[in-house]
C-alpha cells in the first residue's frame, strides 16, 4: 500500500503536466531534457504532491460536502445570525469530529488530514470552523487526552457523531490573555463527593446550544483543573452574546456558574494546572493555521476573479499593476503558509512538535489572512462591503481568528521567550 | 466507470429466504476530466487533458451509490469497482472503496490505447471480467460526460446476451428478476427483466453519498487488483479514428432591426424562411 500510494503520488498529479503541449513534445521526440514544468497559482509549490493518496481522499470528499452543504447556507445564517447545530450531525456523519482521535467512534487520521479538513471548512466560513475546532480540539481532545476511560465511553462517542455539542470554559469576562489569574472557583464537597463551581466565563463558542461544557477552574489547592458540565445541571446557564459582528454563524455565549454541583467523577483527572487547557489550545491552534489559509485562499480568489471580470477604463481592473502586485503577495503568503502547516503537522504526526512552532504559524497564518482578506476587500471596491461577495464576511471573521486562541501580540510574547530566554508577559522580573 | 455486480451463477446461488437470490455486482468507473475550462489541443486531434483535474464520472458514482445501497439491503454479495485507464484512474477506484465497494479492478490502459479507448473497447473489457468474475449484475453510468457516448452498457449487455435496463431511475430486485423504471422521452417505462442483466444509471436513480473519513480510511484496505486487457483476451485497436475536433464556432454578432417586416425580409434573405 506504502508503495502504491508513493507511486500514485508521482503519477497522480494532474496539475503538474509533464508535457506542454502535444505539439510541443512532437519537436523534441528524441531529446532527453527535462520536460517543462507549468507554474499553478492554485498551488504554486506543489502541495497536492506533498500529500498521501489518502489526505488528497479526505480533503477532496470533505471540500465537496462543504462547497455542496455548506456553502449554500452560509450567506444567510452569517446575515441574520442563525446557527445550523445541523451542520454539527452532518459532519460527524462525515467522520470528521475529532479526526485524530484512535478509537470510540472517531477516524484516527493524521493531522496533516485535519488540517486539510479545518482549510476546507474556513474557506466557507470561520464560524463553522470554530465550531468544527471546539468540537474537535477543545471539547473531545481534552476527555480524550485528560479524562477517565468511563469519561471517555460515556461522552466521546456522542461527540464523535455530533449528537452532542460540547462548548470550552476557560475565558473569563476580567481574564482573557491572562488565564492563570481566573476567579472560577472549585470547591470540593467530602460529604457529597462533589465539586461547587462559581464563576462565569465569556465569548465561548457554543455556549448557548451547548449539551456539554469543559470548564476550566481553580480548585482549593489553588491549581487549575477541568470539569465536564451538563446542560441540565442546577446553576449553569449559557446567555447568548448579542450583537457581534464577526462568527455571526457561529452561536457564542457565557457559562454562568452559580453554585453548580458536578460529581467527581466529572473531573477530568490527568489535567493539573494550565498545561491542561493550553494542550488543548495547542490542538485547536494548530488546525486554526490551516484553517485561515483556507479563508484567505478563498478571498484570494474571489479578488482574482472579480478583477479579471470587472472592465474598467477598457480593460479588466486585473491588468493594472497594483492589483496584480497585491494578487502576488497574496499568492505567496498563502504558498509558504501552507507548507510551513504541512510541515508542522508531519511533525506533529511523528510527535516532534513544540507548542512554540504551534503558536509560530497560527500567528503567521491568521495575521497574514487577515491582511489577505483586507486586500481583497479592497479590490472587489464597493462590490466588497456586500455580503453576496462573501469577502467582507471573512474580513469581519478573520478579526476574532487573528485575537482568539490568543492573540497575534500573545504569540508574539511566546515566540520572544523562546528566542531570549526571557519573558516578557508580566511587569516585573 | 461502472459497479460490477458479481456473483456466484444463477444455478447456485445462495438463497436465505425465498425469492431472496444474494448477487455480487460489479461497477465500471470512468475517469474523466472535471468540468473546467475545456481547450481543444493545437493540432485538433483533441481536448487537452494534461493538467486538468480528472475525477469520477457523475453518472458513474450514481452507479456505486445503486451498487452499494443494494449491498446494504444484502440484496447483493460483493462490490467490485471497475475502472479501465492509466494509473490515475486508481483514484476513482479509490473513491468507490470508499463509498463502499468491496475491492477493486484496475484495467491498465495508457498512451495511445487510452487515447483511442471507446464504448467497444471497454464494453468487451466488462464482458470478459463479467464472465472471469461471475457477476451476475452490471451497473454503469448510462453516459460519460465528456464524450457523451451513451454506448457502453448496452453494448456489454448485446457482447454477453444479457438483458439490459438503461437510463435507471429506479431498480428493484425481484426474486431472480429486476424491475426497472427508465426515464424515456415520454415519462417513465417500467419493465422487467431476468438476471443476469446490464443496467445504467440515470440522474434521478439516486443521491450518491460522500465518502466520510472511516470509510475512506478503510478504503485503505481494500484490494485493487491489476489486470491487462491483453490477460482478458481483448483487442483494444479502434475501428474509429478521430479525424478533427473543432471549438464550437464563434458567436456572431446579432443585428437590430426596426421593424417587423425588416425582421422577416433579413430572416428570407437568410434562407430562414
Amino acid at each position: 500500500m506504502a508503495l502504491r500510494s508513493t507511486v500514485c503520488r508521482l503519477l497522480v498529479n494532474p496539475h503538474r503536466c509533464a508535457f506542454f503541449s502535444a505539439s510541443r513534445a512532437q519537436g523534441t521526440a528524441a531529446a532527453t531534457r527535462p520536460a517543462k514544468v507549468q507554474f499553478d497559482w492554485r498551488d504554486a509549490l506543489d502541495l497536492e504532491g506533498q500529500l498521501t493518496e489518502e489526505e488528497v481522499l479526505i480533503r477532496d470528499s470533505f471540500r465537496t460536502y462543504c462547497q455542496e452543504k455548506l456553502m449554500p447556507r452560509i450567506l444567510l445564517a452569517n446575515r441574520n445570525e442563525v446557527f445550523h447545530r445541523e451542520i454539527v450531525s452532518e459532519m460527524g456523519e462525515m467522520g470528521v469530529l475529532g479526526p485524530t482521535i484512535k478509537g470510540y467512534g472517531c477516524a484516527g487520521t493524521s493531522y496533516v488530514a485535519y488540517g486539510l479538513i479545518a482549510r476546507e471548512v474556513e474557506r466557507v466560513d470561520s464560524g463553522y470552523r470554530s465550531v468544527m475546532s471546539v468540537q474537535s480540539s477543545l471539547v473531545m481532545h481534552p476527555i480524550n487526552a485528560y479524562g477517565t476511560e468511563a469519561q471517555k465511553q460515556k461522552y466521546l462517542p456522542k461527540l464523535a457523531r455530533g449528537e452532542t455539542l460540547g462548548c470550552f470554559g476557560l475565558t473569563e469576562p476580567n481574564h482573557g490573555s491572562d488565564p492563570g489569574s481566573m476567579e472560577t472557583r472549585a470547591k470540593y464537597n467530602p460529604s457529597s463527593r462533589t465539586y461547587t463551581l462559581n464563576g462565569s466565563k465569556t465569548w465561548i463558542t457554543n455556549s448557548p446550544v451547548a449539551d456539554v461544557a469543559v470548564v476550566w477552574a481553580k480548585c482549593d489547592d489553588w491549581k487549575i483543573r477541568g470539569f465536564i458540565l451538563e446542560r441540565g445541571m442546577k446553576g449553569f446557564s449559557t446567555p447568548k452574546i448579542e450583537g457581534k459582528f464577526s462568527l455571526r454563524a457561529s452561536a457564542t455565549g457565557m457559562i454562568l456558574m452559580d453554585e453548580v454541583e458536578v460529581p467527581e467523577e466529572n473531573l477530568l483527572p490527568k489535567a493539573v494546572g494550565l498545561g491542561g487547557p493550553f494542550g488543548c489550545l495547542n490542538n485547536a491552534r494548530y488546525g486554526i493555521a490551516w484553517g485561515s489559509l483556507g479563508a484567505a485562499e478563498f478571498c484570494f480568489h474571489a479578488a482574482r476573479q472579480y478583477t479579471l471580470d470587472r472592465i474598467q477604463f477598457g480593460v479588466p481592473l486585473a491588468r493594472n499593476q497594483l492589483m496584480q502586485k497585491k494578487m502576488a503577495d497574496m499568492l505567496t503568503e498563502i504558498t509558504i503558509g501552507l507548507h510551513s502547516c504541512l510541515q508542522l503537522g508531519r511533525l506533529i504526526d511523528e510527535k516532534k512538535a513544540a507548542p512554540e512552532m504551534i503558536s509560530m504559524l497560527k500567528r503567521n497564518s491568521c495575521g497574514k489572512a487577515l491582511d489577505i482578506a483586507r486586500q481583497a476587500r479592497d479590490m472587489l471596491g464597493g462590490n466588497g462591503i456586500a455580503d453576496e461577495y462573501h469577502v467582507i464576511r471573512h474580513v469581519m471573521n478573520l478579526e476574532a481568528v487573528n485575537t482568539y486562541e490568543g492573540t497575534h501580540d500573545i504569540h508574539a510574547l511566546i515566540l520572544g521567550r523562546a528566542i531570549t530566554g526571557l519573558q516578557s508577559f508580566t511587569v516585573g522580573k | 466507470m461502472g459497479v460490477l455486480i458479481t456473483g456466484t451463477n444463477t444455478g447456485s446461488c445462495e438463497r436465505d429466504s425465498p425469492g431472496h437470490v444474494r448477487y455480487n455486482s460489479v461497477s465500471e468507473l470512468k475517469w474523466r476530466p472535471l468540468l473546467l475550462r475545456i481547450r481543444v489541443k493545437p493540432d485538433n486531434t483533441g481536448v487537452v487533458t494534461d493538467g486538468v483535474k480528472h475525477s469520477m464520472n457523475p453518472f458513474c458514482e450514481i452507479a456505486v451509490e445503486e451498487a452499494v445501497k443494494l449491498k446494504e439491503k444484502k440484496l447483493v454479495k460483493e462490490v467490485v469497482a471497475v475502472s479501465c485507464g492509466p494509473q490515475q484512474s486508481q483514484e476513482t477506484i479509490r473513491t468507490a472503496l470508499a463509498m463502499g465497494a468491496d475491492r477493486g479492478i484496475h484495467v491498465e490502459v495508457s498512451g495511445k490505447d487510452y487515447e483511442t479507448l471507446g464504448p467497444l473497447q471497454v464494453s468487451k473489457i466488462m464482458a470478459a471480467l463479467a464472465k472471469k468474475e461471475d457477476a451476475q449484475l452490471i451497473i454503469l453510468g448510462k453516459q460519460a460526460i465528456d464524450d457523451d457516448c451513451n454506448q457502453t452498457g448496452q453494448m456489454t449487455a448485446a457482447l454477453l446476451d444479457w438483458p439490459q435496463g438503461t437510463f435507471a431511475s429506479e431498480v428493484t430486485l425481484d426474486g431472480d428478476k429486476i424491475k426497472v423504471v427508465r426515464e424515456i422521452d415520454g415519462g417513465l417505462e417500467t419493465i422487467k427483466i431476468n438476471t443476469p442483466a446490464v443496467l445504467t444509471a440515470d440522474l434521478r436513480l439516486n443521491t450518491p453519498r460522500y465518502a466520510t473519513l472511516p470509510n475512506i480510511m478503510k478504503a485503505k484496505k481494500k484490494k485493487i487488483a491489476n489486470v491487462k486487457a491483453a490477460d482478458l483476451g481483448v483487442n483494444l485497436t479502434s475501428r474509429l479514428e478521430v479525424l478533427k475536433v473543432e471549438d464550437p464556432p464563434q458567436r456572431q454578432a446579432g443585428m437590430k432591426v426596426e421593424t417587423v417586416e425588416d425582421l422577416v425580409g433579413k430572416l428570407k434573405e437568410a434562407g430562414k424562411v
